[in-house]
């Protein structure tokens, strides 16, 4: 006993000791990953955020710099508050409020004191900082808005929040990432790669040199500049144009789908999301919710395309054989459905094709919706047919372009008919008002546009896109850069194009003439209806344009979407003539024209739903 | 010349294990205390330096122990224990205070500490008196006698203050069980380090409800004719029930703050997650360190001087007594199974060697040999892995310290050295 006692216990303690080891180095073993291990400190090289530019080179975007002054609590000396207050522009009250709290966070890590100093504030500051311990200023960069213009486009940049943080681990408290528009779109193309530097410190926190000699630091690698597709000059003008109005104007250059301008009004100045008074702007901004300036109307508004959409009910039906450029209709000022008459402004009498476009005739294109079904055994079948001709123009579902947002817009199928109706419970009479751009279809500014551009081409388009180019690389992206046939053959589109044509030379839009453009275009005038506690209410309607120009070899081509506008021709029509006008010559002849659209405001019809008082909708005021 | 041929009788077993260990030992210095702008490894401004310098200076010292004859250290080992004695005592006029204890003499190209000595001294002369022909190990006399020897240097390094190295003595005890101390005195004694950590875990009133429980189960299952007093078992439980009171007194009353928060951590009593966070930054930050720099070393360990937390200083003490987390951090399992297997192996060798021996005195010196190694070995380790409470006294072969090193290698060779002589021994 006496002699194994000594080895028996020698044993024991090696047992012991070896189970706890495998308890501590393989069960609870946390092996230091560079991200928690807390001898490492990672120190950040901010790469400059890339440029953005226009169509011609124009800066739009650059960056500025801007100082924050950040504090370490525990290096704090005692201090003169009073004077570093006056200094820094805040009350004594806020600094003890925002120490306190930067305290609360971390004695030892640095906290922002006060955010993006102005330049001046910063010139005062600088010299005077070495007297205040524990305090310093960090040099930040925020974007530089060379344009007033583009806000919805643009978009901005802010600093990650705790969601961004978890879906993305690149990112860490404090930094910019892109939140809507390009900014967000090529938010990796702009930001670069921000350089890391792995320091090893002690247990007192101070660095006592680079980890593993620095070899796994990387260096920054710079952010990006892109061009973008918009024309400064255009853009700019256009929301000019949309003072005091609501609506969204997309123009595109139909040879390769680029977006030359996208207009959502009302906009702000995109400074406003920009420096010290940003998240302030912003809640401006975010919680006006009758405008909605962030709400960008040019790809978010779904509104029925209204008569424009007959240009596409004439190609589908040419394409179906259904009708020929001669066919006629009898207009009876109107058209009867069953029973019931619906109305026409277009004056009454026999339509032919190309008066039933100039003219807007509803009882034409109705008509001709009317035989497209007749065609068909069933109106499943003919729903099919003409769903996918609506469809090979881009309507009905996302284009496709970049930006992080969009609507689908909306090209009724069978599918959803059977959904309202009840599965074959409906019959051609009930979706007829679809043949004239209302009912049931829907689509966004930027759908319409596309739309223009596809008949402008004669029967394809390019996706519209607003990347032109990356660095020195224009782009190869086959999404933007391949064609898109429609399934409507060419050869139907000069009769449509002729009665477009005469929309703007003898039609409802001759009061737009430009000295010495052709334009082929088409006027919408939308019902519109919305709902006040609960009532279905008529308000006065929108107004809409689509037109591309020259005739023969198409340079632009848009959409222009006013609401509460009421006839196409008044205020969608005269902004689009001068857009076109604008792009096509550089300047206005129409000066008389130009001043009114700018001064011209709408938004006397915009409080009349507000206005808790009896209204009249669609008055004559000019 | 006698040296030689003891030097062909060296249990090279021993001494191999010895070099390996210190060799580890030197390379965990290294990489603790690795100053990239340093060049040479002896550079003496270094630790690595100035330890690899006594590594040599111990290697030497080897030689000289190898060559003397065996049986001078039993013939002067009372006149040692004396020259112990008195560095001790003179340390209270001569001595030099480092980190507020006063353990060392300045010899100007080192720091001598007579401690390190005096546990190689205490083991000879405990040796040479159990061995005496006189001595009757069963007397109570004796034993009291024994235990004075190594109790004496004891008392006189508790006030310098340096209780870790004071209770390095107490394993001395081992020494006498193996020579026919009574072991109820062992049995006793854990029993009484039970109830002390019971009390604290489980108070007073669990300990008394379980004993009772466990005294009646005893008595249900005994077979009837077996007859245990009653009186004697009551008179046990009323024993440990005043003990157990008595450990909540000197608990609250007489240990300060500072013991009851390392017992407390010891034994997690605390479970209040913001106390626990504060003892973690306090009292407890070394043991959360360690334990954090092992368990980060996971199985492999992070490579040779890649030990992140070792070179951020993280671990306080890391070159001295907490060494053994540099292995743990930079060589992982691998290298902390290592080292407690080559320990075991050299203890269970010299466990093997000094019951060979016929001479009774260099068995019994070989016991004080292990029991020294042992101890140091048990709680500095324990200590470091969190199994045992902060008791700070350095791992053989291993911290950083001339003393230590010189003194441990003395330790072990004067035991290698009568080892090797046991056959011209006819005890």
């Amino acid at each position: 006993m006496k002699k194994v006692l000594l080895s028996t216990v020698i044993v024991l303690i090696g047992l012991s000791f070896i189970s706890r080891l495998s308890y501590l180095q393989l069960i609870r073993s946390s092996s230091d990953h560079i991200l928690d291990d807390p001898a490492i400190k990672r120190v950040y090289d901010y790469p400059e955020r890339g440029y953005i530019y226009d169509r011609n080179g124009k800066l739009l975007v650059a960056n500025q710099p801007a100082y924050d002054v950040m504090v370490i609590p525990r290096e704090v000396q005692p201090l003169d508050t009073l004077e570093f207050c006056e200094l820094l522009n805040i009350s004594p009250d806020h600094f003890r409020n925002r120490l306190q709290k930067a305290r609360t966070y971390s004695p030892r890590l640095p906290s922002v004191l006060v955010p993006q100093l102005s330049k001046e504030d910063y010139a005062r500051l600088q010299e005077k900082m070495r007297k205040y311990q524990g305090f310093y200023i960090e040099k930040r960069s925020l974007r530089d808005y060379k344009t007033p213009a583009g806000a919805n486009v643009l978009g901005y940049i802010s600093e990650v929040s705790e969601w961004d943080l978890k879906q993305n681990p690149y990112y860490e408290l404090g930094e910019l990432t892109g939140r809507t528009g390009i900014e967000k779109q090529y938010e990796e193309v702009l930001r670069g790669r921000k350089g890391v530097k792995l320091i090893q410190k002690d247990r007192f926190n101070r660095d006592i040199g680079p980890y593993k000699g620095g070899s796994l630091d990387t260096l920054p690698q710079p952010g990006t500049e892109i061009h973008i597709t918009l024309d400064k000059a255009l853009q700019e003008y256009g929301e000019r144009l949309m003072h005091g109005k609501r609506g969204g104007i997309v123009a595109i250059e139909p040879a390769t789908g680029e977006i030359l301008a996208m207009i959502s009004g009302p906009t702000y100045d995109p400074d406003l999301l920009v420096g010290r008074q940003r998240s302030q702007n912003y809640s401006k901004l975010h919680y006006d919710t009758i405008a909605k300036p962030t709400w960008d109307r040019s790809i978010l508004a779904e509104p029925s395309p209204g008569s424009p959409f007959k240009t596409l009910q004439a190609l589908a039906a040419l394409q179906e054989g259904v009708i020929t450029p001669n066919t006629t209709f009898r207009c009876y000022n109107g058209f009867f459905v069953g029973n019931k008459k619906r109305g026409c402004h277009c004056g009454g009498g026999i339509r032919t094709m190309n008066s039933g476009i100039y003219r807007s005739c509803n009882a034409y294109f109705a008509g001709t919706f009317r035989k497209f079904f007749e065609k068909y055994e069933t109106t499943d079948q003919a729903m099919d047919v003409w769903e996918k001709h609506m469809r090979s123009f881009g309507l009905g579902d996302y284009l496709g372009y970049d930006l992080p947002t969009g609507r689908p817009g909306r090209i009724p199928g069978k599918e959803y008919y059977d959904r309202v109706y009840g599965d074959g419970r409906w019959v051609s009479s009930f979706i007829i008002s679809n043949s004239i751009g209302q009912g049931e279809v829907a689509a966004t500014p930027i759908q319409l546009a596309n739309m223009t551009a596809a008949i402008a081409n004669r029967g394809y388009f390019y996706t519209p896109h607003l990347i032109r180019q990356i660095g020195n690389q224009p782009i190869n992206d086959p999404n933007y850069t391949e064609r898109k046939n429609t399934s409507i053959d060419p050869r139907h589109f000069e009769p449509v194009i002729e009665g477009m044509k005469d929309v703007y030379e003898k039609g409802t839009a001759k009061w737009i003439q430009i000295p010495g453009v052709e334009i082929a275009g088409k006027t919408g005038t939308v019902e519109n209806f919305t709902r006040i506690e609960g009532e279905r209410v008529q308000l006065t309607d929108h107004s809409l344009f689509v037109a591309f120009a020259p005739v023969d070899k198409p340079k632009i081509a848009l959409a222009v979407y006013i609401e509460h506008g009421y006839y196409g021709a008044r205020y969608a029509g005269h902004i689009a003539s001068l857009l076109i006008e604008k792009y096509l010559k550089g300047e206005i002849t129409r000066k008389d024209l130009e001043q009114r659209m700018l001064e011209k405001t709408l938004e006397h019809e915009y409080a009349k739903p507000y206005s808790g008082e009896e209204f009249k909708i669609n008055e004559y005021v000019w | 010349m006698f040296g030689r041929g003891a030097l062909r009788r060296l249990d090279w077993t021993s001494a191999l294990l010895y070099l390996v260990l210190v060799t580890l030992g030197w390379i965990s210095i290294y990489s603790s205390t690795f100053d990239p702008e340093a060049a040479s490894l002896l550079d003496p401004g270094q630790r690595y330096g100035k330890q690899l310098i006594f590594i040599l200076i111990s290697l030497g010292m080897i030689v000289v122990i190898m060559a003397l004859e065996a049986n001078f250290y039993e013939r002067f080992s009372s006149l040692f224990y004396v020259i112990g004695l008195g560095l001790l005592l003179g340390l209270f006029v001569f001595g030099k205070t480092i980190a507020g204890a006063t353990s060392w003499y300045d010899l100007g190209f080192f720091n001598l500490q007579p401690s390190e000595l005096a546990k190689t001294t205490t083991a000879l002369a405990l040796a040479k008196y159990l061995s005496d022909i006189q001595t009757d190990i069963r007397k109570l006399r004796h034993q009291a006698y024994a235990i004075l020897i190594f109790l004496a240097p004891a008392i006189l390094i508790i006030p310098q203050p340096d209780p870790g190295s004071a209770l390095v003595f107490f394993a001395l005890i081992f020494v006498l069980f193996r020579e026919g101390l009574p072991l109820w005195y062992l049995a006793l004694g854990l029993l009484a380090v039970t109830i002390f950590i019971c009390t604290l875990i489980f108070g007073t009133v669990w300990i008394g409800i379980g004993m009772a429980l466990v005294i009646g189960l005893i008595y249900m299952l005994k077979k009837q004719s077996y007859r245990i007093p009653l009186l004697p078992v009551l008179g046990l439980y009323a024993v440990t029930l005043v003990f157990s009171l008595s450990v909540n007194f000197v608990f609250d009353n007489v240990f300060e703050q500072r013991h009851r928060d390392r017992f407390s951590l010891w034994l997690r009593l605390e479970k209040d997650p913001e106390k626990l966070e504060e003892i973690r930054k306090t009292i407890g930050y070394n043991t959360y360190q360690s334990e954090k720099a092992i368990e980060s070393g996971g199985l492999k360990g992070k490579g040779f001087l890649e030990g992140t937390r070792t070179k951020g200083d993280f671990v306080p003490e890391q070159d001295t007594d907490y060494i053994f987390t540099t292995i743990g951090e930079e060589w992982g399992f691998y290298g902390t199974t290592t080292v407690v297997l080559l320990f075991t192996l050299l203890l269970l060798r010299l466990v093997h060697l000094a019951e060979r021996q016929k001479n009774p005195f260099s068995r019994m010196y070989g016991y004080g040999v292990i029991s020294i190694l042992l101890i140091h070995y048990f709680i500095n380790i324990g200590m470091v892995i969190g199994l045992l409470p902060t008791i700070g006294i350095p791992l053989p072969f291993f911290s950083y310290g001339g003393s230590g090193l010189l003194g441990f290698t003395i330790l072990l060779f004067i035991f290698l050295r009568l080892d090797a002589n046991r056959l011209n021994e006819w005890g």
